[in-house]
């Protein structure tokens, strides 16, 4: 289902998976980007972030679609947390709240989004629910969480 | 009704207007930041969050039967097509086959559901641009779908109904007749809509040529759905990349044609939805006369337990296209979940196409994009 337009022109740069999508190195992120708007690819779908929590590194999931042609591409990049990646809102403008969504849920940085902040918590919030390590703070706003939660479950 | 960009003809001072998070035409709680140059608009900032419950965190800590619930919860309007959205993607996963009257209720309900959800988005949009009487006739021929969906899953609103591998349970026994009845009820209804909202000449000089989207924009902004397709494109993933037994079925997919002003605009976006109950309605009439006999329960899995692996999968819900993406560990719960929402990309768009817009015109614009709140922030 996957086209393979992208791992024919950087073969040493890729990583097939066995779904089929692409995995890259973050660094190559920004001329392989371009080149996959170029080839056709005009809409993206989604961005999904995750956690491998074996270790501190975070992964981007990328989900193309080209309209005209029908076909599917998926990109992923895996990188340590304190990295910077890429932003591709100049590129597709849906990506603007999508990395907007991976800041604030998940922490990963972009470097070149021309308004990071936080999406859908409230800018006073403090950390990544998203990540595996998060824990539930003891205060929110100077009122405590409960932590007897047997009424609600 | 005028697009002002030159702005040397008011140039009056900057000012920030705040519109919601409680406001009866941002349907819902959603705040606006409007940055206005006299009663010009220059620059919107949606705020959303307001409804954030984290529901991909939630899914994180719940097995994959527990998830359908809360899918539920994402789009109210829509319900049906979230479980059916969901459930086809951990089918995919789990790589099941389904049986044949299964793919035929999933297809009736979910046809209904679209009816439902556009006769809202209909009625809302006419509450938005002043007409109150369709509100009221399009909810009075929703509560009749309303009353279908309850003698078959006991709830009007959250049907937890279409479960991974199949269905919570059969149809009751009338239940073919009185949707062949109810069709034949509403069929006539949608001129009537037509003659009240369509045409009305009101109607018409406020929606048509007003927040106008180019197909580029309209792409490159990640924008589906009924809201995509009043641009003239011909996309709808029921017919170009059929799931479910879609392809079977014969049906057109409308698209905006620009009658009344350019392609594109808001009353474009509206009329698509008009014309896209009449499909539904053709598909629903073949729907209903093919139905086979057969278990419902008969291919679902006793424990959901994929092995390890990703999937991808999308949906055409009333607002467009849902994705979920799920990353399982081969254990009975998820690593991660994540929902592409199609109203959370179609709102995206709002800045680009209402800038140079009336204040007025932003809550037409707005209205003619048909968001939910509860799909939105998640």
């Amino acid at each position: 289902m996957n086209d393979n337009i992208v791992s024919d022109k950087f073969k040493e740069k890729c990583t097939l998976l066995d779904n089929g999508s692409i995995m890259i190195d973050f660094n190559d992120w920004e001329s392989i980007s371009q080149f996959v708007y170029d080839s056709g690819f005009d809409y993206l779908m989604c961005i999904t972030s995750y956690d491998l929590e074996s270790d501190d590194t975070l992964g981007l999931a990328y989900n193309f679609y080209s309209t005209s042609e029908k076909k599917y591409l998926e990109i992923r990049i895996e990188f340590n947390n304190k990295e910077e990646i890429f932003s591709i809102a100049n590129i597709w403008r849906t990506a603007d709240w999508h990395e907007r969504e991976a800041y604030d849920l998940m922490g990963i940085l972009f470097k070149g989004h021309p308004d990071l902040k936080r999406i859908l918590l409230p800018d006073d919030w403090e950390g990544h629910p998203l990540r595996k390590d998060w824990e539930e703070p003891e205060y929110y706003n100077g009122m405590p969480v409960p932590k007897d939660k047997s009424y609600w479950e | 009704m005028y697009k002002i960009l030159d702005k040397s003809i008011i140039g009056a001072d900057e000012m920030v207007l705040n519109m919601g998070p409680q406001h009866p035409s941002t349907h819902g709680v959603l705040r606006l930041k409007i940055i206005t140059d006299g009663e010009i608009v220059s620059h919107i900032e949606p705020i959303i969050g307001y409804l954030h419950r984290c529901f991909e965190k939630h899914c994180e800590n719940l097995s994959y039967e527990q998830i359908v619930p809360f899918t539920d919860r994402c789009d109210y309007l829509a319900a049906m097509h979230m479980g059916h959205a969901y459930s086809i993607a951990v089918e995919k996963l789990l790589d099941i086959e389904l049986p044949q009257r299964v793919e035929y209720i999933r297809v009736i309900m979910s046809e209904f559901q679209r009816i439902a959800s556009h006769l809202i988005a209909i009625g809302a949009f006419g509450l938005d641009v002043g007409a109150i009487t369709p509100f009221t006739w399009t909810l009075r021929d929703r509560e009749r779908i309303l009353d279908l969906f309850e003698q078959v899953t006991g709830a009007r609103l959250l049907y937890n109904y279409i479960w991974p591998g199949g269905l919570a349970h059969d149809l009751p026994p009338n239940f073919i007749r009185n949707s062949i009845d109810f069709l034949d009820y509403f069929e006539p209804q949608i001129i009537e809509y037509d003659n009240l909202l369509t045409t009305n000449k009101i109607f018409i000089e406020r929606s048509a040529d007003v927040g106008v989207m180019p197909k580029e924009v309209a792409i490159n902004y990640g924008v589906t759905g009924p809201s995509l397709r009043g641009s003239g494109i011909p996309f709808d993933l029921r017919k170009n990349e059929p799931y479910s037994i879609y392809d079977k079925f014969d049906f057109d997919v409308p698209v905006g044609e620009g009658k009344m002003g350019t392609i594109g605009d808001s009353w474009d976006r509206y009329y698509v939805r008009v014309l896209e109950m009449k499909e539904s309605i053709k598909i629903l009439r073949q729907a209903l006369s093919q139905i086979p006999d057969g278990d419902v329960q008969s291919a679902m899995p006793k424990k959901i337990r994929p092995k390890k692996g990703e999937v991808y999968s999308r949906y055409e819900t009333a607002r467009g296209d849902v994705g979920f993406y799920i990353r399982s560990d081969g254990k009975n719960i998820p690593t991660r979940l994540k929902m592409r929402s199609p109203a959370y990309c179609n709102l995206s768009v709002l800045n680009e196409i209402s800038a140079g817009w009336m204040i007025s015109d932003v809550i037409t614009i707005l209205g003619s994009l048909d968001i939910v709140l509860g799909e939105i922030d998640r």
